[in-house]
């Protein structure tokens, strides 16, 4: 899969990813290497010019993808949230589901009261999004996809834009999906939670992918020279206790 | 100064019809006018090719001449190729050429004020155009533009002292006959 800029320069080049149903994959990578594009061409906000894309059996380059499906199948999370100012978190969440899959209102409501309380905020729903923290809206954020029954999320950089307390009550939330099974792609540059909870890690750099490794392997033993620069910003992480995997959070 | 009440009082149907009229062209106007603001503003939002154009075009030329010129075009030149309305029809076709312009304009201002993060947002959960622009768009647009909306309704019940022009009986209309009936002003 390939994707240029507007001055025709790749931005993405050569990517070959594969991804398995309920697999945790973690993309890490220098500022700019191209990691949330290649989410964002994931579902359809941008299209990359070339290559091929597909899921679930379906080739999504075509020019008859009906990318508002695949959407409902695929929910994105994004850095600033994003939630709609002129609408209270219920309105947020059902958006979707009534005007989108033109469910059941009382059916649609149930299940996002259900799932705001997993993530400890039904006492929010009334509540509009500038009367909430980052952390609060960023929590909402998550459900407000998760409320079309997605197959995938994809997580590009959603706790960048938060303070050390209130990225922990986030991470915790996509945790619990990891440990739910469902399929997720996460952009981050928290090194302890993508350690803790990737099946793998996949690294890039200049728009390409230059590794793909479990994490066990990626953060002892980085196969590439530049992976090993990259990690050595963050040489913490070295340094932290070599436990399985618990897909539990050690949050430093 | 002396009033001439029974006079004043008789022309008081009349200017009672005419406020009627001003209101009515006014407030028609402002309907219609925004309503071409919404198509346009579509257009202009998903830049839709051509239209795009057309629309860009529309609103420097309504914009960028008078609105008296507009009208006399509209009453007296259509004619010419075949098409005769009324002083009325004359008077609401014209108001909504202009306040479709300026609306138009309110519009995208307040559309452009809308991150483009939000369209990303609204996109994500696999929203259609239409739904994208009625639910997270013109809403948020509305609220930005809203003083500047009002100011446009309000400088289109104004206007509408131009379609005397074309005999349509409102206010001003009203006023000049009387003057120039009996020469009297108060």
């Amino acid at each position: 899969m390939a994707e240029r800029n507007p001055a025709g320069v790749p931005v993405l080049n050569g990517i070959d990813l594969q991804v398995k149903t309920g697999e945790v994959i973690v993309i890490l990578g220098p500022s700019g290497c191209g990691k949330s594009t290649l989410l964002r061409c994931l579902n359809g906000l941008e299209v990359a010019h070339s290559g091929s894309l597909n899921f679930a059996g379906r080739e999504l380059l075509d020019k008859g993808t009906d990318w508002r499906k695949v959407r409902q199948q695929i929910g994105m999370v994004f850095q600033s949230y994003h939630l709609f100012p002129h609408m209270n978190v219920l309105d947020n969440l059902l958006l979707g589901p009534l005007k989108v899959q033109k469910r059941d209102r009382r059916e649609a409501r149930d299940q996002a009261e259900a799932l705001l309380a997993r993530v400890g905020l039904s006492d929010k729903r009334d509540a509009f999004p500038r009367q909430l923290s980052g952390g609060q809206q960023q929590r909402i954020a998550i459900v407000r996809p998760l409320c079309m029954n997605p197959h995938v999320m994809l997580f590009d950089e959603v706790t960048a834009a938060l303070d050390p307390e209130m990225v922990k009550e986030v991470l915790e939330v996509i945790q619990g999906l990891a440990r739910d099974g469902m399929t997720l792609l996460i952009v981050t540059h928290e090194m302890a939670f993508a350690r803790a909870v990737a099946d793998r890690i996949v690294f890039m750099d200049g728009g390409r992918i230059l590794e793909q490794n479990p994490p066990g392997i990626f953060f002892t033993n980085p196969q590439t020279a530049r992976a090993q620069q990259f990690l050595e910003k963050f040489s913490y992480v070295a340094a932290l206790p070599q436990t399985t995997q618990t897909k539990e959070l050690e949050l430093l | 100064m002396n009033f001439d009440y029974a006079f004043i009082l008789s022309t008081l149907p009349a200017f009672l019809n005419a406020v009627g009229v001003t209101l009515q062209v006014g407030f028609i106007a402002i309907g219609t006018s925004l309503l071409v603001a919404l198509i346009n503003a579509t257009i202009l939002v998903f830049r839709t090719p051509y239209l795009q154009r057309l629309v860009g075009l529309y609103v420097e030329l309504a914009r960028n001449t008078p609105l008296l010129i507009q009208l006399f075009f509209v009453y007296f030149a259509l004619p010419a190729l075949g098409i005769k309305v009324s002083g009325f029809a004359a008077a609401i076709i014209t108001m909504t050429f202009l306040g479709g312009a300026y609306l138009t304009e309110v519009l995208r201002a307040g559309i452009d004020a809308v991150p483009l993060a939000q369209l990303e947002s609204g996109r994500s959960i696999g929203l259609s155009h239409g739904q994208l622009l009625r639910y997270v768009i013109l809403p948020q647009a509305g609220i930005l533009g809203l003083p500047s909306l009002f100011a446009n309704f309000i400088f289109l019940l104004k206007e509408t002292t131009v379609v005397s022009a074309v005999a349509v009986p409102e206010i001003l209309y009203t006023t000049k006959s009387y003057i120039a009936l009996y020469y009297k002003t108060y």
